[in-house]
């Protein structure tokens, strides 16, 4: 390993900024001169706007403007879209609704900004929203999968009969069909996947700019992709060149796929910026990010798997219906579709069919967050694996190990949507189940029955597709003094890039990190690039900077065959310096800095300076993957559920910085725990979000959240040199469906087939009491002398 | 916030004068109650009256029977008070555990009781422990003092200054915190004098923090969980929300009652 | 308008604000002291977290004129000059930060802890303790092993 480089777990360079507090987040920014905008939003699940009247609050004090919907559709401000099409119910692409950046005439969600007040301060720009006087025609509203699809459900869009958007499927239906009818087991499950909010502790934000003297808009905002950022914003809602806009990422606390999307917010404080001739800045409250953030996942899955007599699989059905909220976020058809290959896993599965249907309601708009549907097609698999051991009288892990995908079939054709190049699944699945003592299960259940508690274990294998997603840019350019400047176009909330991307420089031009300026998040300075999503980075960066490195290494070797007058091709890379093949006569990396910058030193031909600057497209997607086991206890005398174990084998094919790389495991890992156990966003009836604070969303604690044990099965990546693999998601990843099969294990004994997420005490509690074998189990434990809840249960 | 005036007051009687000529005004303890509704918008003032600086509200004074608590004495302090702990531990561990660190370090008693949210801790305390209210002006018992959600007999101008706690021979609470909130769903105070036993449910009741008789009544017959098996308060006095239906708050209810009990009868006092 | 004084971080601060000032809003926008931030708008997440007369109290929910006359300390005035506080340290080599935002809120209030339990702080202790402080990144995991560090090393 060399020092600085891959492989180490190097403590972040970027802490020290954030443990004095130096942090530069966009909120920290100060900007002369700015004014505050406040955004009133629509109160009501679905509404027709009649009036609005401005007058009273125009005359409140510190007002610099109010605009409404009609003033957005005046000046010919465009609306977002959607990163995929797919078909609608009639085979053609599906509808996309105009997506406005303030609701004219219908505002379709409560929380839908419909206008802006700006003012000197937040407080004046409040009190003047008090006194505008809005209209509101309630409509009937839908905001569930269940209302949106029934047959006289009210419609979000006239244009979308039946509030279904896309319908589409994947993979091979005669053949899935074929394999059922072969089959000698089939088992079924239907389970909801919640509704969640990403919920980063850095709410939204945006600072609007613009300069009259260029005419270029710059807005500074927390977004982990400033360039896609940037290209929405110009392209789709200003209509004007790229070139003309400025995106600045400071700082990001928390992104995890929400901050991924442009919404208006961000355009409108450069639209009101523009109209006053002066910087506008918004931060959202937390109560307003609940209602105006995209919201995540809220799913309705239908899984049946299809097994021989042996245990083998022979087939997968899934039909899956996803809740899109009221317009189509960036990512939201693509978290519904476009990660289904996951359904796959792990496993020899030799046909597989999913129908996909998409449906508009009256909620925010769904969208990308950790793991933007692989999660969900992950559980889609391993929850109905689950159902068919139980029916089968099978341990789990006994029948995932059946149909695991030996080491030695890769590259492995899925059959389905897939290539996996790598992996060695048996032995992660035996890695997880050794340190988990996996085997020993029935006795800790057994201890647990007689303290009144259920205990559950459960497992899930996760593979997803990552850092497939397009191109990304990288320049290096060394200075004068030999010191190395990195522009790339990702951007980091969190996960450590400053230091890993630094480690990947280390490595391949043998720097120390101090020597590595790091440029990134500010699309003036970085030409191009896609940002941070889908867990690209590692991957991508590090073909990335290796190409890029060889780059630079290849014109170090031009001029340092110039200063040690000797033939190119005896010029060696050895140690941050550049030698001579079998002698000890070098160049430092400075010394050929400094006559790459005299060009009058160097010969007739030679052009002066050093750097290179490459965009690379990835030469294939990877596949990180690892078996995660959850072990839950719950209180039968409450419905608590507490998680008292958690293990992860995982594969990331490299890890660049080990300890960045269990932290976002464990991060991920607690993210998915959190849906599973209590994270929920709920309308009401009338489309009133209830879940609108900390207060009713469960957000997890330190105190409710376990250990997370790790230990490595990584298998170097085929298809990068480097054979890095990725891993900002997987913890979530796994995380969900070995959770909701650990709490489906312990309710097992009272005979409950499935247990739908989230496991609340509450639910729970019900779930307990409900139990077809409620009677039977409590008359066994009272026989075995056990204590019961008998006592307690009405 | 809406804007308002600050002022801050050096005594008792310069606050509830203060407040009774400005109408429009609100006393300030520790905050924690009020700021947040304040930033919220969900309530205004035109004038704040902090009462950080008036003497002899802070402290804990022990008695044989009774122990006596300065309104302004924060949650933490009350929480590790060795002397309080060494004759009433239930109630050390009652401040002890309001919200968290933070907040135990700035809010306090006469704040919380006065307020008298339906998820509070103190209230069930005060109702457990027969405390007295005691303020400016007299001295309320704590039965007489509580009257709803939000609500007490508290006169407009009227400010607490202490609130004293009978010192029973056991005594214990026990709180679920709300999964999201991380308030009490449900909090149980039980506490025996002699024979006697009162029993206070935070979180779970509509309208407030009640004395639950039912259960009284049991455990002064017999101080054992047993007697009190299966019992629950009565459903269509429960609180009902999408965290917590009124079947759960009660059966929950019964649950802590039971832990309550054994609790106590496991220490001495 | 009404005059507050107090000491920030070891220095006399005079000003003049109006009374719905809340703490926070004055170190972030009056004293530019921004390391202090707002999460949540429910007194819960703790990013906001900061020293007042050496007790780590929420200042969202704190007005900056109740602090009259006190001692406040952020997290900017946790290093001596350029060498960084026990607890600070322990946080990098723990890896218990990540996007960073709510770690000025979990220094400060580790370092009560700390003031509070002692030096010796078992695990178990460490999460109850860190229930008025949210994190989204990191799952706790990595931020109760920094915690533990950085107390032990905070013993004299």
């Amino acid at each position: 390993m060399r020092e600085f480089g891959i492989g180490q777990s190097l403590p972040r360079t970027e802490d020290y900024r954030l443990i004095t507090g130096k942090g530069r987040y966009t909120d920290d920014i100060m900007v002369d001169g700015c004014a505050r905008m406040f955004v009133l939003r629509a109160t009501h699940g679905f509404s027709r706007i009649d009036g609005i009247n401005i007058d009273e609050a125009q005359l409140s004090p510190g007002v610099l403007c109010i605009l409404t919907g009609a003033d957005v559709v005046a000046d010919g401000l465009g609306h977002f879209g959607s990163l995929v099409t797919r078909s609608g119910p009639d085979g053609k692409p599906n509808f996309i609704p105009p997506y406005p950046m303030l609701a004219h005439q219908f505002a379709r969600f409560a929380g839908e900004g419909v206008a802006i007040v700006v003012a000197r301060t937040l407080d004046e720009a409040k009190s003047a929203a008090e006194l505008i006087e809005i209209d509101y025609t309630p409509l009937e509203c839908v905001t569930t999968i269940e209302r949106a699809e029934a047959p006289d459900a009210p419609l979000v869009w006239e244009e979308c009969p039946g509030n279904l958007c896309v319908l589409t499927e994947v993979g091979d239906e005669a053949a899935t069909d074929a394999a059922f009818a072969a089959a000698a087991h089939v088992a079924r499950v239907d389970f909801v996947i919640s509704r969640v909010h990403a919920a980063p502790i850095e709410p939204r934000n945006a600072i609007g700019e613009w300069d009259p003297a260029t005419g270029r808009y710059t807005l500074h905002a927390g977004v982990q992709s400033p360039h896609m950022t940037r290209d929405e914003l110009a392209n789709r809602v200003f209509h004007i060149d790229e070139s003309q806009m400025r995106v600045v990422a400071p700082d990001v606390g928390g992104g995890f796929g929400l901050k991924g999307q442009p919404q208006p917010e961000m355009a409108l404080v450069l639209w009101a910026a523009k109209k006053l001739c002066r910087p506008v800045r918004w931060t959202a409250e937390r109560s307003e990010s609940f209602l105006s953030d995209c919201h995540a996942r809220d799913d309705l899955v239908h899984s049946e798997l299809a097994l021989d007599a042996a245990g083998r699989f022979l087939g997968l059905r899934v039909r899956s219906r996803v809740n899109l909220g009221a317009y189509l976020s960036l990512a939201g058809i693509h978290c519904a579709v476009g990660n289904i290959g996951s359904l796959s896993g792990v496993y020899v599965l030799p046909a597989i069919h999913a129908e996909i249907r998409c449906l508009f309601s009256n909620t925010s708009p769904t969208g990308a967050y950790r793991g933007a549907g692989r999660p969900e097609a992950s559980m889609m698999i391993e929850r109905v694996i689950d159902v068919a051991a139980n029916e089968l009288g099978i341990d789990p892990a006994d029948l995932r190990r059946r149909n695991l995908i030996q080491p030695g079939k890769m590259p492995y054709n899925t059959g389905f949507i897939f290539t996996y190049d790598s992996g060695d699944f048996p032995a992660g699945q035996a890695k997880a189940e050794g340190i988990s003592r996996w085997s020993e299960f029935e006795d800790r259940r057994k201890e647990a029955l007689s303290r009144n508690c259920l205990r559950g274990i459960g497992m899930a294998h996760v593979i997803e597709i990552a850092g497939g997603l397009l191109d990304e840019m990288a320049e290096i350019s060394v200075d004068p003094s030999g010191a190395v400047s990195l522009k790339i176009g990702t951007h980091s909330q969190g996960q450590g890039h400053e230091t890993t991307l630094r480690q990947l420089l280390a490595e391949f031009l043998h720097l120390e990190p101090a020597m590595i300026r790091f440029e990134h998040g500010d699309t003036d300075q970085v030409a191009s690039g896609f940002g941070a999503a889908g867990s690209r980075v590692a991957m991508v960066a590090g073909y990335l900077l290796e190409n890029v490195s060889a780059g630079i290494i290849a014109r170090g070797k031009e001029i340092a065959a110039v200063l040690l007058d000797a033939p190119i091709a005896d010029i060696e890379f050895r140690d941050g310096s550049f030698a001579v093949h079998n002698s000890n006569r070098i160049a430092t990396f400075a010394e050929v800095a400094r006559l790459a910058h005299r060009p009058m030193a160097l010969p007739a031909g030679f052009s002066g300076g050093w750097s290179n600057r490459q965009i690379v497209r990835t030469p294939a997607p990877t596949f990180p993957n690892a078996c995660h086991i959850c072990e839950v206890e719950i209180d039968m005398d409450t419905g608590l559920t507490t998680v008292v174990g958690y293990w992860v084998s995982e594969d990331v094919g490299l890890a660049i910085n080990p300890m960045i790389v269990k932290g976002q495991v464990h991060g991920g890992v607690v993210q998915g725990l959190g849906q599973v156990l209590g994270e929920f966003i709920h309308y009401d009836e009338e489309g009133q979000l209830l879940t609108a604070s900390f207060m009713d969303y469960q957000m997890p604690r330190a105190s409710e959240m376990p250990y997370i044990h790790t230990i490595s099965n990584d298998v170097p990546a085929r298809t990068n040199p480097m054979g890095i693999k990725g891993a900002g998601e997987g913890g979530t990843v796994g995380a969900l469906s070995a959770g909701a099969n650990a709490i489906c294990d312990a309710l097992k004994p009272l005979g409950i087939v499935n247990f739908d997420m989230p496991a609340t005490p509450l639910r729970v509690w019900h779930a307990i009491n409900a139990a077809p074998l409620r009677q039977e189990f409590m008359a066994k434990q009272r026989s075995s002398g056990l204590t019961t809840p008998a006592s307690e249960i009405a | 916030m809406y804007p308002f005036d600050y002022h801050r007051c050096n005594d008792v009687d310069e606050a509830s004068t203060l407040l009774e000529s400005l109408e429009d005004a609100k006393f300030l303890a520790g905050g924690q109650s009020l700021l947040p509704m304040m930033k919220l918008r969900f309530a205004q003032t035109g004038n704040i009256l902090d009462l950080r600086d008036i003497p002899d509200l802070r402290g804990i004074t022990i008695a044989d029977d009774d122990v006596t608590i300065g309104a302004l004495t924060r949650h933490a302090d009350v929480g590790v008070s060795a002397e309080l702990r060494a004759v009433l531990p239930a109630l050390a561990d009652l401040a002890g555990g309001i919200g968290d660190p933070q907040v135990r370090a700035q809010g306090t008693i006469g704040g919380s009781v006065a307020n008298n949210d339906p998820s509070a801790d103190y209230p069930a305390a005060c109702l457990a422990l027969d405390a007295t209210i005691i303020t400016s002006q007299r001295e309320i018992s704590a039965d007489d003092f509580f009257t709803g959600v939000f609500e007490t007999t508290l006169e407009a101008a009227e400010l607490i200054t202490a609130v004293q706690f009978r010192i029973p021979n056991q005594a214990c609470y026990i709180k679920f915190r709300h999964p999201a909130s991380r308030f009490a769903l449900v909090g149980v105070f039980v506490a025996r004098f002699g024979t006697t036993v009162r029993v206070a449910v935070t979180g779970a009741g509509s309208q407030g923090v009640f004395r639950w008789i039912e259960a009284e009544t049991a455990l002064t017959a017999a101080f054992t969980p047993q007697s009190v098996a299966g019992l629950a308060p009565d459903i269509r006095v429960m609180n009902s929300d999408i965290h917590a239906d009124a079947e759960y708050r009660a059966h929950l209810t019964g649950v802590l009652l039971r832990r309550g009990v054994s609790g106590a009868i496991s220490r001495v006092a | 308008m009404i005059a507050l004084n107090l000491t920030v971080n070891g220095e006399t601060v005079s000003e003049t604000i109006a009374p719905n000032t809340l703490l926070v809003a004055f170190l972030r926008d009056k004293l530019r002291l921004t390391g202090t931030h707002v999460g949540c708008d429910t007194t819960q997440c703790g990013a906001c977290t900061v020293h007042v007369e050496g007790r780590a109290i929420k200042s969202c929910t704190t007005l900056a004129l109740s602090c009259e006359g006190l001692e406040v300390r952020t997290i900017e005035g946790l290093a001596q000059g350029a060498e960084l506080h026990p607890m600070q340290t322990a946080f990098r080599t723990h890896h218990g930060l990540q996007c960073g935002y709510c770690t000025p809120g979990m220094i400060m209030t580790a370092v009560d802890m700390v003031r509070r339990l002692g030096c010796n702080l078992e695990r178990d202790t460490i999460r109850e303790e860190l229930e008025g402080n949210i994190c989204r990144c990191t799952g706790y995991h990595n931020i109760v092993e920094a915690i533990r560090a950085g107390a032990a090393e905070m013993a004299p």
